[in-house]
Order: structure tokens, then C-alpha cells, then sequence
């Protein structure tokens, strides 16, 4: 990954919704080198190819994601995203006829490895799902799943716990007072999203991926969202899909852009710094995406 | 642009005609008629169950009463049903007991392990060809293999066992079907949390399944309660005898709690007393026995219903 230009880091991470502003300017295009020069390496994908059976859908996809850094993964449907994001955790598993090739290293363990217990991995590398999904229990239930389903029965430990993640996911003000009465689905679709992050931090990950998180909330919601996302990359490695361009210039410190060849096998264009990405892309390609001029 | 500028290419310039008008006559009739028709079907089925229960009810009128659901059979005056209604219920607990637990394990096995290939369609169809076999069928099996065969003779296990033959495939693909009805999101994100396969199955797809699975209960629970057929040749015919409810021995012919005795149940009894009966009382013995098994059915129902609701509560914590 290359680094270079400079960006004015405070105001963008103190001040998530400015990104955009600097985004459009050109004049600001820049780098966050605070992320990129970290030389430690969180997950480290290394030539990455999946395929459903014969169909090829991502292939040969090498990236590294920073810890404590914002990855977004942008690029029209059917560039393989998705599926991309979905080997990080291993939910690929699940559909019949998928394989991996490739690594994919998590602090140096190739998850891909058959020793590698997945639900090991998936208690560090938590998953929030384009449509809210919580599970039709209490909110309080919700976010005990995880805790619970390794063992954890003590009362005063799980109360701590959910007012913990509820706290950190920001929606603890807004149902505490209702938390074993109210079923996570009677709340909103953003309070939904976020109870679904919260029982992701009950689970104490280290990475979040997030799978076009705010696709199916208005915005408002959407904007709470990235916020809470900014104030999570301080204590962990986040990789969120989007197809809203202005998201991942607003929350991501690094983009990488898919898309697809033509035999509809999805390939990674480039990666970089968001704001180097965002106005100066190395490829044409990016450049036409980001500019509306495909996809 | 103006509302008089020159159409897109491929609209007409004719004029609209009036929303007055009638244009679209014939698709508002064909509405109206199928309105009608559905709305007609579904009251005349209402009509029958109400009608059905109306006129037992009227000719059970007089005739069930404490005495008649707590005392034995008698051929000089009205009896009671209270041997073969305890038939019932024990037939219906003993069936229950095998095929619930057995039903259930079989469809988590069909939807969440067993996938899609020629050994599963081959277990699908045999469920559906076997649960539509003729009980009178399934009863003479039962008769050859247990009554016959394993020297048994006519017993309650013998019976409960027949209907499990035609009970359990039945339980199994409504289980599998209640299971496979449950989101896909909600097995990822119970997955994605590090769950088990069997932890999201306990703890997210049951749960879930349950008012799917409660209706393969009632369903089969209907079965064990209407069935004459299988269980005349294989837990028998006779009236049975007076019952001592002290007797606990598990293995005695003639305890009311062993599985290893006769036990005529209220629906053969009503086709006995119907087909072969003599007496004075027999209508009013099988109207109101008719009305009593009619009644079990609705109060099985509903606390199936309610059993569910509780369930679901107590599983979801919600």
C-alpha cells in the first residue's frame, strides 16, 4: 500500500461528517499516513480467490487492513465484496459448493486453515448484516447471546456486559429502562442495527465486519451509524462493504474498489488511502466509478 | 417542456378515455366473483364445523354429564364412557410420546443436516407415501407384526406403535417444514456470534419453529384421537373392564396404566356400539361420545396453542 500525501487526520477523526467536505475538494487530497505507515498488520488476505462451484467469484485478492483502521470495500454489485468480506469470518463455510483458495491471516493465523476452529473465529471477528437481524428475544437477550452460548451464566457479569455493549453501541439511553420487557424487533431499524453491534461487542472481537450496514435505514439512522463506527475504530479493526460511495469516503481510512472482469469473476481495481482513492485513483477504472461514469 | 408537446416515441396521442368509464368492466366482475367465491368457500367450511358441533351437541344434550364421563359401560342402563375415554387419553400419550421427540429429531435432521440429494427425496417421498397409506392397511400390519407375530395379542402398545407407523412420517416432514420456514438471517447471525450448529438449532431455530411444530402435534394428536381403523386390529375391540386405577403394575394385563393390556379406545368404541351395538341407550351412548371426543379435539387444540405461546416465551425469554 502506498503512502504519501497528508490529510489532516484531527479533523477527520474527531469530526467524522466533515470527511465529505474534504472528499470533494480536491486540493485536500491526502492520505491518513497515521494509518497507513502503522506497520502492524491486523488481517492480511493473500491471493484470495473464491468460487461457487464453476462460477468464479472473487479472485486473487491480496490486501492487508491496519488494527484499529476502517477498511471500506467498494464496487458495483456482483464484484464479489461480499463474498470477500464473508471469508474474513469464514461464512462462506455455509453455502454449499463455495471454496476458498488462498489466506487469509488474522494476527498472523491463517484462518483458512482446517485446525482453525471457526466459532474461535467468529468470537474474534464479529459480523453486523445489511438487514438488521436481531433475534426475536428481549434486548437484553439479544446481547447475552454471544456471552451466553460460551458459558457465561453469571448474572452479574452478563448485566454488566450488555450495559457495557449497549453503552458502546450507543443505545443504551434509549432502552434501558425497557431492556428485558421490549423484543429487539419492536424497536427501529437504526436502534435494530445498533442492538445488532451491541451483540457483536458483547462477544469482545477484535474485528467488526460490517456488511453494507445502513443500506436498509434512512438517513439519520445511517449517520448515527457512521458515527458509532468512528468511535469504534478506536478499539477495533473495522471492514464495512457499502455501495454509498459517500460513506466509505466518509468513515474509511482505507478503500479498496472490486470490480468485476469479464467473465464476472470480481477483482480488487486498487487500494489506498480513502482520500488518495477518492480523488486521485491510480486506475481509470476507479476513476470512472467513483465519478458515476459505471456501475 | 409542455403538456402539448410532441408524445414519446411509442405513446399514442389518442385521448384517455374518462376514469367514468367503463373500460375495465369484465377484470372489476372477475374481482367481485372471486371476492365472492373465496369469501363463500371459506364461510361454508366455517358453516360445517359449526353445524357439526351444533348437532352433537344438541343430541348429547342430557346425555353427558359427570356421571356419564366417570362411570363404566353398562348394558342395562345409559353407563358411562369413562374406561375408553381414559383409552384415549393413554393411546394418545404413549403415541406422543414416541412420535413427538422421534418427529422432531427427524426433521432437525432433515433441515439442518441432511441436505438436498436422491437419499432425502427418497426419505421425503416414503414419509408422504406412508402417511398416505390406508390405515386399515397400516392396522393389518400392526395386526400381523405385533398382535400376531410377537405373540403380544391386543395391546395398547401394539396400537400405539401402528400409529406411530403412520404418525411419525407425518410429524416428521411438518417438523422439517416448521424448522426449514425459519429465516436463514437469523441461523447467520446466531453463527456469526460463534454459536454451534446444534447451539443455534437449540437455542434460535426450535424456538422459532415452535407454533410450526405445535400445529405437526395437533395434527398427529387429531390422528391418535380419530383413529378406528388401525387400532381395531391392533389394541382391540372389546368393552373393557372395570378399571382399578390402585394397580400399578406396569406389566399386568389388566392395570389401566400398562402398556400390555387391551384398550379400546372412544372412537372404536363408537364404531363398535354404532355398527354392532344392541340396547336401548345406544344412540344417546354414541352421540354424547361423539360429542365428548369432538370436545377433547378443541381442548387438545387450544392447549397445544397455549403449551406453544408458553414455549416460545420461555425459550425466547421474550
Amino acid at each position: 500500500m502506498s503512502t504519501g500525501d497528508e490529510m489532516p487526520a484531527t479533523a477527520i477523526y474527531t469530526e467524522p461528517l466533515m470527511r465529505r467536505v474534504e472528499v470533494a475538494a480536491p486540493a485536500a487530497a491526502a492520505a491518513d499516513d497515521a494509518a497507513v505507515q502503522t506497520a502492524a498488520v491486523k488481517i492480511a488476505a493473500e491471493h484470495v480467490s473464491i468460487s461457487y462451484g464453476e462460477k468464479v467469484a472473487v479472485r486473487d485478492v491480496s490486501l492487508v487492513v491496519q488494527p484499529r483502521s476502517i477498511l471500506a470495500l467498494i464496487g458495483p454489485s456482483g464484484s464479489g465484496k461480499s463474498t470477500f468480506l464473508r471469508c474474513f469470518n469464514r461464512m462462506n463455510d455455509l453455502i454449499p459448493g463455495a471454496s476458498v483458495k488462498g489466506e487469509v491471516c488474522l494476527d498472523g493465523e491463517n484462518v483458512m486453515d482446517p485446525q482453525v476452529s471457526v466459532v474461535e473465529l467468529r468470537r474474534r471477528v464479529g459480523m453486523v448484516f445489511q438487514r438488521p437481524n436481531p433475534f426475536p428475544m428481549s434486548i437484553y437477550e439479544n446481547v447475552a447471546y454471544g456471552p451466553r452460548r460460551r458459558g457465561q451464566n453469571d448474572r452479574r457479569k452478563l448485566d454488566e456486559l450488555v450495559e457495557t455493549s449497549l453503552k458502546r453501541a450507543a443505545l443504551w439511553d434509549e432502552v434501558k429502562d425497557d431492556l428485558r420487557r421490549k423484543s429487539g424487533l419492536a424497536l427501529s431499524g437504526g436502534q435494530q442495527q445498533r442492538l445488532c453491534i451491541a451483540r457483536v461487542l458483547a462477544t469482545d472481537p477484535d474485528v467488526i465486519l460490517m456488511d453494507e450496514p445502513a443500506s436498509a435505514l434512512d438517513p439519520v439512522s445511517t449517520l448515527r451509524i457512521e458515527e458509532l463506527m468512528r468511535e469504534l475504530r478506536e478499539a477495533y479493526t473495522i471492514v464495512i462493504v457499502t455501495h454509498n460511495m459517500q460513506q466509505a469516503a466518509r468513515v474509511s481510512d482505507v478503500t479498496a474498489f472490486f470490480t468485476m472482469a469479464e467473465d464476472r469473476a470480481g477483482y480488487l481495481v486498487e487500494v489506498g488511502p480513502t482520500g488518495q482513492i477518492f480523488t486521485r485513483p491510480n486506475e481509470r477504472l476507479t476513476e470512472d466509478y467513483i465519478s458515476g461514469r459505471f456501475g | 417542456m409542455t403538456a402539448t408537446s410532441r408524445p414519446a416515441p411509442g405513446r399514442s396521442m389518442a385521448p384517455k378515455p374518462s376514469l367514468r368509464s367503463n373500460t375495465s368492466r369484465g377484470s372489476i366482475l372477475a374481482d367481485r366473483v372471486a371476492t365472492a367465491a373465496l369469501w363463500g368457500t371459506g364461510m361454508f367450511v366455517l358453516v360445517l364445523l359449526g353445524s357439526i358441533i351444533v348437532h352433537f351437541a344438541l343430541a348429547a344434550w342430557g346425555v353427558v354429564s359427570p356421571s356419564f364421563l366417570l362411570s363404566d359401560p353398562s348394558s342395562a342402563t345409559l353407563g358411562g364412557i369413562m374406561p375408553v375415554l381414559w383409552n384415549s387419553l393413554y393411546m394418545l400419550v404413549l403415541t406422543m410420546l414416541i412420535a413427538v421427540p422421534v418427529g422432531i429429531l427427524g426433521g432437525i435432521y432433515m433441515s439442518e443436516y441432511a441436505g438436498e440429494n436422491a437419499v432425502t427425496s427418497a426419505i421425503r417421498f416414503a414419509e408422504e407415501s406412508i402417511s398416505s397409506v390406508p390405515s386399515i392397511v397400516v392396522g393389518l400390519f400392526g395386526l400381523i407384526l405385533f398382535v400376531d407375530n410377537a405373540h403380544w395379542g391386543f395391546t395398547a402398545l401394539a396400537g400405539a406403535l401402528a400409529l406411530t407407523f403412520f404418525n411419525l412420517p407425518l410429524m416428521t416432514r411438518l417438523a422439517e417444514q416448521a424448522l426449514r420456514a425459519v429465516p436463514q438471517d437469523e441461523r447467520s447471525a446466531s453463527l456469526a456470534l460463534g454459536a454451534t450448529k446444534w447451539q443455534t438449532i437449540r437455542h434460535v431455530v426450535v424456538p422459532l419453529a415452535i407454533p410450526g411444530l405445535i400445529t405437526g402435534v395437533i395434527l398427529t394428536a387429531g390422528r391418535v384421537f380419530g383413529e378406528a381403523a388401525v387400532l381395531l386390529f391392533t389394541s382391540g375391540l372389546g368393552t373393557p373392564p372395570h378399571y382399578n386405577f390402585g394397580n400399578f403394575d406396569l406389566t399386568s394385563p389388566v392395570s389401566p396404566w400398562s402398556p400390555f393390556r387391551p384398550a379400546t379406545t372412544l372412537s372404536v368404541y363408537i364404531y363398535k356400539l354404532n355398527s354392532e351395538g344392541l340396547g336401548a341407550f345406544k344412540n344417546q351412548i354414541v352421540d354424547g361420545s361423539a360429542a365428548v371426543l369432538i370436545s377433547m379435539v378443541l381442548l387438545f387444540n387450544l392447549g397445544a396453542r397455549f403449551v406453544g405461546l408458553l414455549l416460545t416465551r420461555r425459550m425466547t425469554a421474550s
